[in-house]
C-alpha cells in the first residue's frame, strides 16, 4: 500500500490491520512518534490525518491510505513551528517522551482555534505527561497563539 | 575523589586508549565525526571530565543518566563554572560505560537515584573543572614564560594582562593534556558563579520537540529483530508449558521461546507481529502458593507487623516513652496505610542487545549504566570489559530503571538467536504495569502523649513495610532496619523529649524497589498528619504548633516559615476554601508545602493553590528546580488521588492507563515555587517536592471536611478531583 507521509509517498507491504504507529516506527524507521500505551489512552503516538489529531497506536495503517499523514518530523523545517519554538523557550519537556504527541495535539488545536482559551486547552490536550509538564504546556500554547515566541533568548 | 586519583585515572585512560589502538599520540585522537567535518579539528582530553577541541568547543562528560530531571545540564554547569568556559561552546556527552569499567569506575557513581547527582558528585566534578582550568593556564604560562598566578581566564579565553597576551582553550588544550593535574585546587564561592546558579536551557530539550530525541526503545540496527515478552503474571511463577502451534507459521515470526523459566517470548521481524502473536501463545504457569496471595491477605500480614513484640528500634530513641505516656494529659493514637504503586514512565521497559565475537553492545533507557552493563555481563557470562552499554535519554524513570531485570531478558533472547543477530525487546504497557518493582506498601502506627501545655512529651512510631534495600538490592538489613522505609522518622526533626521509632520488615512476594521519593512519599503522610492531629487536639494553629516543635531546627524551621510567608498563612481565605501545611527533610534538602482547597458535598476536591518551598543549599539551575517541584506535585497528586496497585490471585490487577489513572492537563493545579537556599550544604531537587505535598493536601482535607485521611488513595475515601 501507498501512504502519503509528510508530503512524501511511501510504499509499504504490511498487514492492513497493523496500527499506523508500528508502520511508522518499525517499517519506515520514523522514531519521533512514540509508543506509550497501545490503547489510545496516553496520546504519545499522536499524528495528524488530514490535520486532525489521531492516536496512531489504534489506527489501522490501511485507513491512512489516500490521506495526508503528518508526523512530528513533518510539522516544520528546522523546528520552526511556533509551538516548537515556544516549547523550547518555556522549557516545557522533562523526559520528553510524550512531547511529540503533546506537540501534535497542540499544533492541531491552534489550527482549529488560533487563540485557544484555557478551557479549549483543557479539552483538546488530553495526552498524558508523567513528568507533569502540563502548566508549561499551557503557557507555551498561549505564547505560540499570541505570537509571543522567538523573542526570548537563553 | 582527590586530585591525585585524577592523575591515576587519566594515566589509566591513556593506557586504555593506546591499548585499543585509537590513540594517535598521548591522549589524542581524531574523532571521526569532526575529522570528516573539518579534517583538522583535534580533540584533547584535559582530564576524564573535560576535553577541548582545537575549534575551542569544550566537551564535558556527564556520568549519570538523563530522564527529565535535568542533571545532564546542571551537573556540567558546575564543571563549566570552575573551568571558566564559554557555555555557548560547551557540548555534553555521556561518559562511556565500558571505559568506566576498564578505568576502575573513574567517573564515580553512575546512578541517577535518590536525587543525588549534584549533591554526591558536586565536589569531584567542580574539582575536575578547576583542575582542567589550572592545566590550561599552566600550558599558557609555560608558553608565555609568565607566572601562572598572573593569568586570568574568562569565557574560554586565557589572558595575561602584563604582556597583553591572550589565547584560547582550543590552542592550549594539546599542551595542557600532557601536563600533570595540580595537587590542589581552590573552588569558587557561589556568589562568584556566572554559569552555575543560572537558568541555562536544558541541552536535551530541542531534540524533544522535533522527533529527533532517541530513547532506548528507538534503537534501530541493521538486521535487527523484535521481541515481545510475557512473564509470569504471578511473581515467582514458572513456565510449565506453552503452545506456539497457532503462530509458528505466521508472517514474520522467527522464534518462540522461554527464558529464565519464567517468561515466554515471541521474536519477529516487526514488534507488532511479535506482540500480536504472543497473545495467541497459551502458557501454562506454575504459580505455587503465591497464587493465593491477595491485597487483603497482605494487609493482614502488615497489621500483624504493627502488633509484633520486640522489633528493631531506630537509634534515635530518647528518654522513656512509657513513662511519658503515663504522665501525659492526653494520649492520641492513629494508624495510616499507604499502597503499592507502580512507576508508569511514559516509555515502557525495553532493551536492545547485539552479541558479536568478543563484544556485546546493549542499549536501554536506564538510571544506572553500570547496573545495566553488569546485568548484560551476568546474563551472558561474559567479562564486563567486553560489554558496551550505550546510554540514551530515558523516557521517565522515577526509580524503575535502576535495576537490570529487563536488559537481562533482552540479553538472554539475543543469546538464543543465531549468532550476531541484534534484538530489541519491548514491553507492552500491560507488561510494564504488572512487572514492576513497586513503591513499597506500608502501615504506620503512631502514638503521642501531650502535656498540659499541649506540647508532646512522648512520641512512638511503628513502621511495618517492605525493605527495598533487602528485597530489591539484596543487601542485609543493618540491625534489622531499612533506610528508605524509615525516612522521616530516623532523623525525627520535632523536639519531643521521649521518643521511640520502630521498624518491622514485611516481605511479600510482590517485588519492591526505588520509586520517586520512595520512603518520603509515604512517611510524611503519617507523620505530618499526626502533627496536625496533635495541634487540633490542643486547639493550636498547626503552623504555629510546628514552629514551636522546630524552634531549635534552623533549616526545617526556615523552610516552614518560607512557605507560610509565601502562602500568606493566617490571612483570611475566601469562603469555603481551606488550607493545609506540611514540612519535610528529604534527600539532603528541606521542603514544605501549603495547599488550598475546597471540597463540595459530593467529595470533589478543587485545588485553588499550591505553594512549594525548597531549601536545597545551593541552587545550580533555578528554572530546572522549579520544573522539578511542578513535576513532583503532579506525581504526588496522581498518587494521592488514584495511585494503587492491588493484588488478586497473586497478580497485579491493574493493566494500563485505563486502570492505573494518571493526572491530566485539566487537573493540574498551578504550583508556586519558592526557592529559599541557605547555602553551606548540597541537597537534592528531583524528589523532595513530593514529600510535603500529600500530607499538606490531606491536612487541607481535614480542615475542609473534618475527615482525617488514614489510607490512600483518596478515590477509596470518597473523594474525586474536580
Amino acid at each position: 500500500m501507498k501512504l502519503n507521509i509528510n508530503g512524501r509517498v511511501r510504499e509499504l507491504d504490511v498487514e492492513p490491520e497493523m496500527p499506523l504507529l508500528w508502520a511508522l516506527r518499525d517499517v519506515l524507521d520514523m522514531k519521533g512518534t512514540k509508543f506509550g500505551c497501545g490503547i489510545a489512552q496516553c496520546g504519545a503516538c499522536t499524528v495528524h490525518i488530514n490535520g486532525e489529531p489521531v492516536r496512531s497506536c489504534s489506527f489501522p495503517v490501511s485507513a491512512a491510505v489516500g490521506q495526508q499523514v503528518t508526523t512530528i518530523e513533518g510539522i516544520s523545517r528546522n523546528s520552526s513551528h511556533p509551538i516548537q519554538v515556544a516549547w523550547v523557550e518555556h522549557q516545557v519537556p522533562q523526559c520528553g517522551y510524550c512531547q511529540s504527541g503533546q506537540i501534535m495535539a497542540a499544533v492541531a488545536l491552534l489550527r482549529k482555534k488560533p487563540k485557544p482559551t484555557d478551557a479549549d486547552i483543557d479539552s483538546a490536550m488530553t495526552n498524558i505527561c508523567r513528568c507533569g509538564t502540563y502548566a508549561r504546556i499551557r503557557t507555551a500554547i498561549h505564547a505560540a497563539a499570541n505570537g509571543n515566541v522567538g523573542v526570548k533568548k537563553a | 575523589m582527590k586530585n591525585t586519583s585524577f592523575k591515576k585515572a587519566r594515566r589509566e585512560f591513556l593506557v586504555t586508549t593506546a591499548g585499543a589502538g585509537g590513540g594517535l599520540a598521548l591522549g589524542f585522537h581524531l574523532p571521526s565525526a569532526f575529522a570528516q567535518k573539518t579534517g583538522t579539528v583535534e580533540k584533547a582530553d584535559v582530564n576524564i571530565w573535560v576535553a577541548v577541541n582545537s575549534d575551542d568547543t569544550v566537551v564535558i562528560k556527564y556520568a549519570r543518566s538523563e530522564m527529565g530531571q535535568g542533571s545532564m545540564t546542571s551537573a556540567p554547569q558546575l564543571i563549566a563554572e570552575e573551568l571558566d568556559a564559554d557555555w555557548k561552546k560547551v557540548q555534553i556527552e555521556y561518559a562511556d560505560t565500558n571505559q568506566h569499567v576498564r578505568m576502575k569506575r573513574a567517573w564515580g557513581n553512575m546512578a541517577s537515584v535518590g536525587s543525588q547527582t549534584i549533591r554526591t558528585s558536586q565536589d569531584y566534578m567542580r574539582k575536575a573543572g578547576a583542575s582542567a582550568r589550572a592545566m590550561l593556564v599552566a600550558a599558557a604560562a609555560n608558553e608565555w614564560k609568565v607566572p601562572a598566578a598572573e593569568i586570568t581566564v574568562s569565557n574560554g579565553i586565557i589572558m595575561h594582562a602584563g604582556s597583553k597576551k591572550r589565547t584560547t582553550f582550543g590552542k592550549m588544550a594539546s599542551a595542557a593534556s600532557k601536563l600533570g593535574a595540580p595537587k590542589e585546587v581552590v573552588l569558587k564561592d557561589s556568589k562568584d558563579w556566572k554559569i552555575a546558579g543560572k537558568s541555562m536551557r536544558r541541552i536535551d530539550i530541542p531534540a524533544s520537540t522535533n522527533g529527533t530525541q532517541r530513547y532506548g526503545v528507538d534503537t534501530q540496527l541493521p538486521g535487527m529483530v523484535y521481541a515481545a515478552i510475557n512473564a509470569s503474571p504471578v511473581f515467582g511463577g514458572k513456565v510449565k508449558s506453552f503452545d506456539d502451534s497457532r503462530v509458528k507459521s505466521r508472517r514474520g515470526i522467527i522464534k518462540v521461546l522461554s527464558i529464565d523459566g519464567n517468561a515466554v517470548v515471541v521474536v519477529a521481524d516487526n514488534y507488532w507481529r511479535a506482540k500480536e502473536a504472543l497473545k495467541d501463545v497459551p502458557v501454562e504457569w506454575d504459580v505455587g502458593a503465591n497464587g493465593n496471595v491477595s491485597s487483603a491477605s497482605i494487609l493482614e500480614f502488615f497489621k500483624e507487623g504493627l502488633k509484633m513484640p520486640d522489633v528493631p528500634v531506630l537509634p534515635n530513641k530518647k528518654g522513656d516513652i512509657d513513662q511519658a505516656f503515663a504522665g501525659a494529659t492526653k494520649v492520641l493514637e492513629a494508624e495510616f496505610v499507604t499502597p503499592y504503586l507502580c512507576h508508569a514512565p511514559m516509555e515502557p521497559m525495553g532493551a536492545t542487545v547485539h552479541i558479536q565475537e568478543g563484544r556485546v553492545d546493549a542499549w536501554a533507557s536506564t538510571q544506572n549504566g553500570e547496573a545495566q552493563l553488569a546485568g548484560v555481563a551476568n546474563a551472558l557470562g561474559v567479562p564486563p570489559e567486553s560489554v558496551y552499554f550505550h546510554k540514551t535519554q530515558a523516557g521517565g524513570g522515577f526509580g524503575r530503571r535502576s535495576g537490570p531485570d529487563f536488559i537481562r531478558q533482552a540479553a538472554l533472547i539475543a543469546k538464543a538467536l543465531p549468532a550476531g543477530t541484534p534484538v530489541k525487546m519491548l514491553w507492552t504497557r500491560e507488561e510494564d504495569t504488572q512487572h514492576d518493582f513497586y513503591r513499597p506498601h506500608a502501615m504506620y502506627k503512631l502514638k503521642a502523649g501531650i502535656d498540659a501545655s499541649g506540647m508532646p512529651v512522648g512520641w512512638y512510631t511503628r513502621i511495618a513495610s517492605g525493605s527495598l534495600f533487602n528485597q530489591f538490592a539484596g543487601l542485609p538489613l543493618k540491625d534489622g532496619i531499612d533506610g528508605p522505609a524509615t525516612e522521616g522518622f530516623a532523623e525525627f526533626p520535632y523536639e519531643v523529649p521521649n521518643q521511640k521509632h520502630e521498624y518491622v520488615q514485611r516481605r511479600t512476594h510482590v517485588p519492591i524497589g526505588f520509586w520517586r521519593t520512595v520512603g518520603w512519599s509515604q512517611t510524611p503522610f503519617a507523620r505530618e498528619q499526626f502533627v496536625d492531629e496533635l495541634a487540633q487536639a490542643t486547639g493550636k494553629d498547626t503552623y504555629e504548633y510546628r514552629r514551636e516543635l522546630l524552634k531549635n531546627e534552623k533549616r526545617p524551621l526556615g523552610i516552614l516559615n518560607a512557605v507560610a510567608k509565601a502562602a500568606g498563612w493566617g490571612k483570611p481565605l475566601p469562603a469555603g476554601v481551606f488550607r493545609g501545611i506540611a514540612t519535610t527533610e528529604p534527600y539532603g534538602s528541606f521542603t514544605a508545602a501549603v495547599v488550598e482547597i475546597s471540597v463540595d458535598n459530593a467529595g470533589a476536591i478543587k485545588i485553588h493553590r499550591v505553594v512549594q518551598a525548597i531549601d536545597c543549599g545551593y541552587v545550580v539551575n533555578p528554572d530546572n528546580i522549579v520544573a522539578q517541584l511542578q513535576g513532583s506535585t503532579a506525581f504526588a497528586l496522581t498518587a494521592a488521588m488514584w495511585g494503587e496497585i492491588t493484588i488478586k490471585d497473586g497478580r497485579v490487577e491493574q493493566t494500563n492507563f485505563d486502570t492505573y489513572r494518571m493526572l491530566r492537563m485539566r487537573e493540574m493545579p498551578k504550583v508556586e515555587v519558592v526557592l529559599a537556599p541557605t547555602g553551606g550544604f548540597w541537597g537534592g531537587v528531583g524528589e523532595p517536592g513530593q514529600a510535603p505535598f500529600i500530607p499538606a493536601l490531606c491536612n487541607a482535607i481535614f480542615a475542609a471536611t473534618g475527615k482525617r485521611v488514614r489510607s490512600l488513595p483518596l478515590k477509596n475515601q470518597g473523594f474525586t478531583l474536580a
